[in-house]
Formats: structure tokens, sequence, C-alpha cells
């Protein structure tokens, strides 16, 4: 008798997974990663697994800023090149002798800095997000080169700290799992999520319950901002120098397919974080397999643009599922 | 037996040189339902917005449980049990339901981490719905998934569980089916029945409000124009009234 509860309980709790927006790309990378490893016994070796994690780090990083915004219906297309400024902000304070510590928390200031200029634009000037942030990219693309004259610079930072931030082979993507982490929490078990989630589900709703909907979209543009730096500090560190044009739009633009892919609606009002690191990790795992393949470039980008659309008609029809379950 | 709830005496409401009420006076008693009916642009929804606190009366007072009170705000009128059911606007569609009938009101675990208290807040909405007689499988399912019915049902749960006790509903049963009507019709019957509650419901619907509403009220161009208990007029008598008045106004 217990078995048949067991049967019907594992069976309601598949359901109950396959039901979830993350299932569909849960699926899709546990596929990729099989197929992959079969076409290629390189795949998950030691080696790869770390030039893997790299890849997947940073658009992982930067898709948990991005889903918070895409659920509160904004978006940020400028945190690209904010996390190309950070690593700057963090040199020239250095050389103005703040100790790397200090230089760190000086760039991830300024960095959020940025999202809050881009709040104040949205919110008070009322300029939608995505033109707001598209001419902060020019900007700040602008502001980068000013600041470094075009060249590249040389990470500041003790043996340990660089280790710890990055050059360590696995850091990166340590870190990664950590703001993946604390952010899933933020989204599920904080007021702040909920009420983010409230914000771009009915905004009118949100404001009648009392919500302070400006502050929770304010709030979102700071954290991804102050994340993109994070994420290009990360990447300073583990490179060993920066170069002004690093990251941009291609890296701000795989943190939202990361995102658009694991199941965070565009429309806003729904998202999951653990489904943009399984977003993430599946267009890391196209990326470094195709390129274990052998597969050149321009086939490569073919395949990650077929890859977002399949998993987008995948999620779309997915939805759909869950709401005709009703 | 009937405790006086709410009244307002001649409220005046001007917007620059239109004026949207012309003296209204209106009471409801606790255990009571009153029906405020008329056509768009009568001032009832003005009047609404003046007993939420949204917008401020030109001239008049208004009353709770006979106590002269200013409804400054909304969060002012939210404080003396003052709340409004709008019937799309209120609730959250990617949020379960016990998210939204702890929105903004959430209940948090203990120091140090302050996290949500998911399990407490599914106990005591399950607790709150069975409370008032809303019978839906799960707290957990998101009011998307919902019917119309069922989600105004969340909506009134919502305002009563955060202790209001004047609701204000606007258009409860506007672009509703039959049995989701009679969803929210027998839920307003179980909150009459409480004792505790007065109810004010703006409507279109003649026949439909006379049937659930102790007393109601006309409503044309910013003036009550009649008012009777539901008992004693008809669906006839408010629509002779309404074709009368509209004839004077095109004669004058």
């Amino acid at each position: 008798m217990s078995g048949v509860a067991t049967a019907g309980g594992l069976r309601g709790r598949l359901q109950g997974f396959l039901l979830r927006p993350e299932a569909s790309v849960i699926v899709v990378a546990v596929v990729l990663v099989i197929y992959f490893q079969f076409a290629n016994v390189n795949f998950l070796t030691n080696a790869n697994l770390e030039t893997l994690s790299q890849f997947i780090a940073t658009p992982v990083i930067i898709a948990c800023g991005e889903i918070m915004l895409l659920i509160c219906r904004e978006i940020d297309l400028s945190v690209g090149q904010v996390f190309a400024l950070a690593p700057f902000v963090m040199e020239r304070a250095h050389g103005w002798g703040l100790p790397v510590p200090l230089a760190m928390a000086a760039a991830l200031a300024v960095s959020g800095g940025v999202g809050f200029v881009i709040g104040l634009i949205t919110l008070r000037l009322r300029v939608p997000s995505f033109i707001t942030t598209l001419g902060m990219l020019f900007l700040i693309t602008g502001l980068t080169l000013t600041i470094s004259r075009g060249f590249p610079a040389d990470t500041p930072g003790g043996k340990l700290l660089t280790n710890l931030m990055g050059n360590w082979g696995y850091a990166e993507i340590c870190w990664a799992f950590a703001v993946v982490a604390l952010m899933h929490i933020v989204l599920r078990h904080t007021r702040w999520g909920l009420h983010t989630i409230a914000t771009g589900g009915n905004a009118i709703a949100a404001a009648e319950a009392g919500i302070d909907i400006d502050r929770i979209r304010m709030g979102n543009f700071i954290l991804t901002s102050t994340l993109g730096g994070f994420a290009g500090l990360l990447e300073a560190f583990r490179i060993g120098s920066t170069d002004p044009l690093a990251g941009g739009s291609n890296i701000m633009f795989l943190g939202v397919a990361s995102g658009v892919i694991g199941g965070t609606a565009i429309a806003g009002g729904a998202g999951t974080i653990i489904g943009g690191l399984v977003g993430g990790i599946v267009l890391g795992v196209l990326q470094d397999g195709f390129t274990l393949q052998g597969i050149n470039a321009f086939t490569f980008d073919i395949i990650i643009g077929a890859a977002i659309l399949l998993a987008m008609v995948a999620n779309i029809h997915l939805a759909r599922l869950r709401g005709g379950a009703r | 037996m009937s405790t006086e709830a709410l009244r307002a005496e001649r409220i005046v409401k001007s917007f620059g040189h239109v004026t949207a009420l012309a003296g209204v006076s209106m009471h409801v008693a606790r255990g009571e339902m009153l029906g405020i009916l008329g056509d768009n642009g009568a001032g009832k929804s003005t009047l609404m917005k003046i007993l939420t606190g949204f917008h401020q009366p030109s001239a008049g007072q208004v009353f709770v449980n006979g106590a002269p009170v200013t409804l400054a705000s909304v969060d002012r009128a939210r404080a003396l049990g003052i709340e409004c059911v709008y019937q799309d606007l209120a609730l959250i569609n990617g949020l379960s339901i016990y998210h939204n009938l702890f929105l903004n009101r959430e209940l948090l675990r203990p120091w140090p981490f302050r996290l949500l208290d998911h399990r407490a807040m599914r106990e005591r909405a399950r607790a709150a719905l069975a409370d008032i007689g809303v019978n839906i499988p799960s707290v957990d399912l998101e009011v998307g998934q919902l019917s119309g019915g069922q989600r105004q049902a969340i909506a009134v749960a919502r305002a009563v569980a955060s202790d209001a006790r004047i609701l204000l509903l606007d258009e409860p049963l506007a672009a509703m089916g039959a049995r989701e009507a009679g969803l929210i019709i027998d839920l307003i019957e179980r909150l009459k029945a409480r004792g505790d509650i007065a109810i004010v419901m703006i409507a279109h619907n003649y026949a439909q409000t006379l049937e659930i509403c102790d007393r109601v009220m006309l409503m044309q161009h910013g003036e009550v124009t009649y008012e009777s208990r539901a008992a004693e007029t008809s669906a006839a008598e408010l629509l002779e009234i309404v074709r009368r008045e509209y004839r004077a106004a095109r004669a004058g």
C-alpha cells in the first residue's frame, strides 16, 4: 500500500517538476551534456570542465541581475559596458593609493552608481529603460575608452586575492553559484523578490497594496549594474588584465538569453534564477561542446541562434500546457 | 440592532468647473448592503473614490462608526477599515493565492534573516478562505489560473483578512457568467450574515442589485435621485425613474 502511495508521490513529483518553468531547460542541459560526452571523450575532463565553467560564470552572474529586471518589466542593455568599466575604476582607484579590496569596493560603488543613474532617468524622467540603457551603453563605452585611453590595464592585487577572485580555475564559477544561491533566496524567500514579481505582474495592484514600485525598480537597476561590475572584476582577476572593449553587448545578450532560455518571461511578472543558471549552462555547453568538435565560429552563431529560438518555442508551449492544466 | 458603520453627508466634489457630486448623502450599517446604481458619469465612482480616500471632497462630511473623519489618503481610509475591491486591478496573476492574500503584509520568519514564512502564510490563507467559505483546491495555485469569480472572491477575502469592515465593491458581478456571479453572491450573503461588515456595491444591473442588496440608491448627474429598501421597489420602477429624469433633462 505504501508502495502505491510512493509511486503516486513520485509521479506527482515528476509532474510537479515538469510543470516548473525550469523543467524544459534542465532536460535540454542534461541531453546536451550526454551528447557532447559521447561525441567527444574530452568533454567531461577536468581541463575542459574548467574552461566550460569560465564560459558559464559571467553570463550567469549577469543573468541574475537581468532576470530581476525582466521580472519587473525593465531591462539593462548597458550591463556589459559596466562589466568593462569596473576593472578600470579599480585600477585607477588602486593607482590613487587605495588598497585593492577598497579599490574593488570603489569599482562596485561606481557600477551601482550607473544603475542609480539609469533608475533616475527611467523612473523620474520616464524614459523606457530600453532607451535609457541603450544611451548608457554608448556613454559608458566612451567613458571606459577615455579613462583607459584605449589601452588595456593590468589587474592589481596579491596572489591570494587574485586566485580567490578568479585566477584559480573554478573561482569564477564558485562566485557565480554563490550569486545564484543568494539571488534565488532573494527572489523566492524575501519580500523584495515577491514585490519584484508583483511590480512586474501588475504594477497598479502592487502600488495599491502599498508597495513602493519605483523603489523596487530602482533597487533592481542598481543590483544589475553592480553584478555586471562584479562579473567584470572577476574576469579581470582571471585574465590578469582588462581590455576597454571587454564584455560589451555580447556578454549582456548572453545574460539575457540565459534568463529567457531558463524560463523568465520577457513580458515580466515571472522568472526563475535557477532557470537562468541552467540557461547559462546550456549556452556554455553549446559553445564549449561545439568548440571541442571543431565547428567554426560562423556556424556556431547559427547554432546558438537556433538554440535560443528552440528553447523559446519549448518554453512558450510548456507555459501553455501549464495554463491549460487549470 | 443595526449600527451605523459609514455615513456621508452632503458630499460635494468639483473638478474645476465640473461638479461631479452635488451634495450626496448616504449611509450603511453593519450587516447591511447598500447598492448604488446609476449610469456612467452619474458620480458613483467619484463617491467611491472619496470614501476610499483617493479624492478629497470639496464640501461635506464623512462619519465612520458615528465619528466624523477626514479620509485624507487611501492609507488613512484603510486604517479606518474601509477597503475597496476592484475587479481586475486587485491581484497579481503570477503570484500564488496565499502570496496575494498577504501582499505587502507578508509574514516573516524571526531573526536573523527575516525570510518569508511561506508555511505560516499558507496556513493563515487557508484559514482566512475557510472563514468566509471560499472553496479553492489549493492556496498554492497561481491567481492567473483562477476564474473571474474565484479571483473576485480572493480579492474580497484579502480585504476581509486585512480587517476591512467597510467593503466597497466596484462592479463585483460585471462580465461574469451566472455560475460565477452565484459564487460571489453566496460569498456576499455569508459576509452579510456575519453582521460585522458593511458593504457598499456599485453596479449597473438593476435586477441583480435588487436581489442581493438590502437598500438601493439611484444616482444621476451627481445627485441621489431615489432611495428605497430593495424589497419595496422593482427594476421596472427604477428604470421608469431613470427614463423620466432623462426626458426631463432633454426637455430642459
